[in-house]
């Protein structure tokens, strides 16, 4: 499809790039990715709004052409959910980074997703705190080494696919910053799906956690990316049991629970006719 | 009586012009929260976010009815980081929208309030007061956040609070609180307290009709020529909707007149100084006080007051038998109003300010008064309001002090 | 032949395109920037253009 090569032309401001991200960082794929499955989805960009919160990946509504909301660090959101909620008409996506979606936002997250409420989170999860120097965070792997676990972190991390799973949101995917085609259609049937839509966007940092454990330059981390994901429904996916450090990409939960502004519409009717009585 | 041109207009004595003599008005006996609800959807906010928390819960209580009723959004969210956020979020596609909490709460929105502010986003947060520091004497009353609305959030900012004594003020001080934040682009805090918002009284509701409603200025320009920070030249840049033909950014980073993120240092303190003079060149539409006495006189001692403290220093002045005493009642407490004060106490020997907390608004006054006039302290914090003779008894230790 | 642009104020020399086109069509220089070595292998898929994180890259259609 010639156009969407392309379709950062519509919904980029490129009058903003070059772009604040290191060399080799995942962050950039993801946003051509949210680029092409918009261009798919044929939205204008006046009906979306973007919502980010704070991170490095937070920053990317500086290159977007479309409505954007920057918040605060966590909160992302809950900007959304009064954006979505005021306005069901608006295509709503929210861009986390995953200490910025599930460690201080990791309430909005667990709320948005058990709402039901119908956003996109895009969560690039990189392992660590990127944009404050790699420190640790609720993502990062038992043992890894960040600036705050010189030793190796001694907690455990968040399969945040299964959090947003249990917690109810209508569709759950992960995808890899090297699985790019894969990861266009993961976002665009996120948006395009009613309800809350998660899509972890696994690309670690090259320029901390790459360099702290010494994981190579990033051509080196995204072959780790194509040699460890397991796509679901695949061969070796059958085989049970995953090797250490591999994991699932692709949809991995997709339901069709009401969403939260089609049942708040259901309340209001009834409130609505009580006015009108009323008055 | 300062009335602000925009606002419903507030008169001296607690008489409201507001749809007066009308056949519309509806004379209800309601509670201070209750008359706040009331209020926000008569000037026509249609959104509502927020977390329980006594004493504010039952704003959320009735606008989880009254704003279905009318058609708009009740949303009870997650903690009140989330229920500014939501506030803000929807605020921007063009609903009037706003929260109410107490101290705990109140700290919780702070950061996020500076989003409002910086980013220039109309809202209203009402914050009953309650007794503190943390869950103190929780529920119980106290004036103590004067200071935390004013400067509770990092960084340079400013931002209006206005501050209701009655449960008729409550009703019309909100829809004046929506106007304010809808003209001038900023957050507006409703800083009610315990006593005030759980007191009942008689209250009259003008028909809407007569009710003034100030709506935010949107573009005229062609979609994309809109710059959604560049300021009219009233220092305040019109608003669009998310969802229009105006697309537009808004973020929390010091950003230029498109709303994508700047650095550059010569625009941050234009920003700044523009977030300042946008409220401070236009104080004779946000400066609100009530005069409760004969401005024509020379007063033995001038008692400034404000919320539940309003009427017992009332009730207090009445008894300074054969000593003439009068209460300025502060309603507009930030931007603070120097100039208002300052003339009130030039026609005073001495000033008395009572306020149920260490001295916040005492020192407010001593700034603007100077050295000119003997300002006397009332502080209470003991998660009581005051009795008239508490502070008659007050009254009576200046004068003795004065000779 | 397509017509491969590399944008030189864009490009961060990551190497992503150099050593992730099926067709190794790009070769580097001696700071690490992609050069196109062998366009006429270049099937148009589209690959670098997706893969690239920093917007630099563009490929024409096939033949043109
Ligand atoms: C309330 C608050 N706490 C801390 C910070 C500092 N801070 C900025 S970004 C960030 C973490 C970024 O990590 P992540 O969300 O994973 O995004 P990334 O930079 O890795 O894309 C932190 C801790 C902040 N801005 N606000
Ligand atoms: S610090 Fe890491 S996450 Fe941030 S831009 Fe650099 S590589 Fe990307
Ligand atoms: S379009 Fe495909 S074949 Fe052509 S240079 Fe890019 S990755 Fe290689």
């Amino acid at each position: 499809m010639p156009g969407l090569k392309t379709a950062w032309k519509e919904y980029l401001e490129e009058s903003m790039l070059p772009h604040m991200w290191c060399p080799g960082c995942g962050n950039g794929i993801a946003l051509g990715a949210l680029t092409r499955a918009l261009a798919e989805l044929k939205l204008p960009r006046h009906k979306v709004v973007v919502v980010t919160g704070i991170g490095c990946w937070g920053k990317a509504d500086d290159y977007l052409s479309t409505n954007a909301l920057h918040g605060t660090h966590g909160r992302a959101l809950a900007f959304a959910t009064g954006v979505k909620a005021a306005r069901p008409e608006l295509t709503v996506v929210v861009l986390m980074g995953d200490g910025d979606g599930a460690t201080i936002g990791g309430n909005h997250l667990i709320h948005a997703a058990r709402r039901n409420i119908d956003l996109t989170a895009v969560v690039v999860n990189n392992y660590n705190y990127g944009m404050t120097g790699g420190q640790v965070s609720a993502t990062t792997p038992a043992g890894a080494i960040t600036s705050t676990t010189r030793y190796g972190n001694p907690e455990r991390d968040f399969d945040l696919c299964r959090l947003v799973e249990a917690a109810g949101a209508n569709y759950v995917a992960r995808g890899t910053v090297y699985h790019v085609p894969q990861l266009d259609r993961l976002i665009r049937d996120g948006i395009a799906k009613k309800g809350f839509s998660f899509i972890e966007v696994v690309s670690p940092c090259p320029t901390h956690f790459g360099r702290r454990n010494r994981l190579g330059p990033a051509v080196q981390m995204m072959k780790l990316l194509k040699e460890r994901a397991v796509h679901v429904g695949s061969a070796a996916a059958k085989g049970g049991e995953l090797p250490e450090g591999s994991f699932f990409i692709g949809k991995l939960a997709e339901r069709d629970d009401p969403d939260f502004n089609t049942s708040y519409e259901k309340m209001r009717k009834k409130a609505l006719a009580k006015g009108t009585e009323s008055s | 009586m300062n009335e602000p041109a925009n606002g419903s207009k507030i008169k001296d004595k607690n008489e409201s012009t507001v749809g007066r003599g009308s056949k519309e008005t509806r004379r209800l006996f309601l509670q201070g929260n209750e008359a706040i609800a009331e209020g926000a959807v008569a000037a026509g906010a249609r959104f509502y976010a927020g977390y329980p928390i006594t004493p504010s819960s039952e704003i959320a209580e009735v606008c989880s009815e009254k704003l279905l009723e009318a058609g708009g959004v009740y949303i009870q969210m997650e903690d009140e980081l989330g229920s500014i956020a939501a506030v803000i979020g929807a605020s921007l596609t063009g609903v009037k929208a706003f929260t109410a909490t107490s101290g705990p709460g109140f700290s919780l929105m702070q950061e996020n309030l500076g989003v409002a502010i910086l980013g220039e986003v109309p809202c209203v947060v009402v914050n009953v007061q309650r007794s503190g520091p943390s869950t103190g004497l929780a529920t119980r009353p106290a004036q103590a956040d004067v200071m935390q609305a004013r400067w509770g959030r990092h960084g340079d900012q400013h931002l209006i609070v206005l501050s209701p004594a009655t449960v008729q003020e409550c009703f019309e001080l909100t829809v004046t609180a929506f106007n304010l934040a809808e003209r001038f682009r900023v957050p507006v805090v409703l800083l009610a307290d315990e006593i005030v918002a759980h007191m009942r009284e008689n209250v009259a509701l003008p028909d809407p009709a007569q009710i003034k409603i100030v709506n935010r200025k949107k573009p005229t320009c062609p979609p994309e020529e809109y710059l959604p920070f560049k300021p009219d030249p009233d220092g305040v840049p019109p608003l669009a909707d998310f969802g229009s033909a105006y697309v537009f950014h808004v973020t929390s980073s010091m950003h230029g007149e498109r709303g994508y993120s700047q650095n550059d240092p010569a625009n941050a303190q234009a920003k700044i100084r523009r977030l300042f003079t946008k409220l401070e060149n236009h104080l004779d539409e946000i400066l609100l006080v009530k005069h409760h006495y004969n401005r024509e006189e020379e007063l033995d001692l001038l008692i400034v007051a404000f919320g539940c403290t309003v009427r017992p220093a009332r009730a207090a002045a009445l008894r300074a038998f054969g000593r003439k005493v009068g209460v300025l009642q502060l309603i507009t407490l930030w931007p603070f109003p120097d100039a208002l004060v300052a003339q009130a106490a030039a026609r005073a020997r001495a000033l008395l300010v009572p306020e149920l907390n260490m001295g916040q608004v005492g020192r407010e006054v001593e700034r603007v008064v100077g050295k000119a006039k003997p300002v006397f302290g009332l502080p209470k914090s003991n998660g009581e309001g005051f009795t008239p003779g508490e502070i008659s008894a007050r009254i009576e230790e200046v004068f003795a002090c004065l000779g | 032949m397509c017509q491969i642009k590399i944008d030189p104020k864009r490009c961060k020399h990551c190497g992503i395109c150099i050593a992730f086109c099926p067709q190794e069509v790009f070769g580097a220089d001696c700071r690490g920037a992609p050069v196109v070595e062998r366009a006429e292998k270049c099937t148009a898929c589209g690959l670098c253009v997706m893969r690239c994180p920093d917007f630099a890259l563009e490929v024409g259609e096939k033949g043109k």
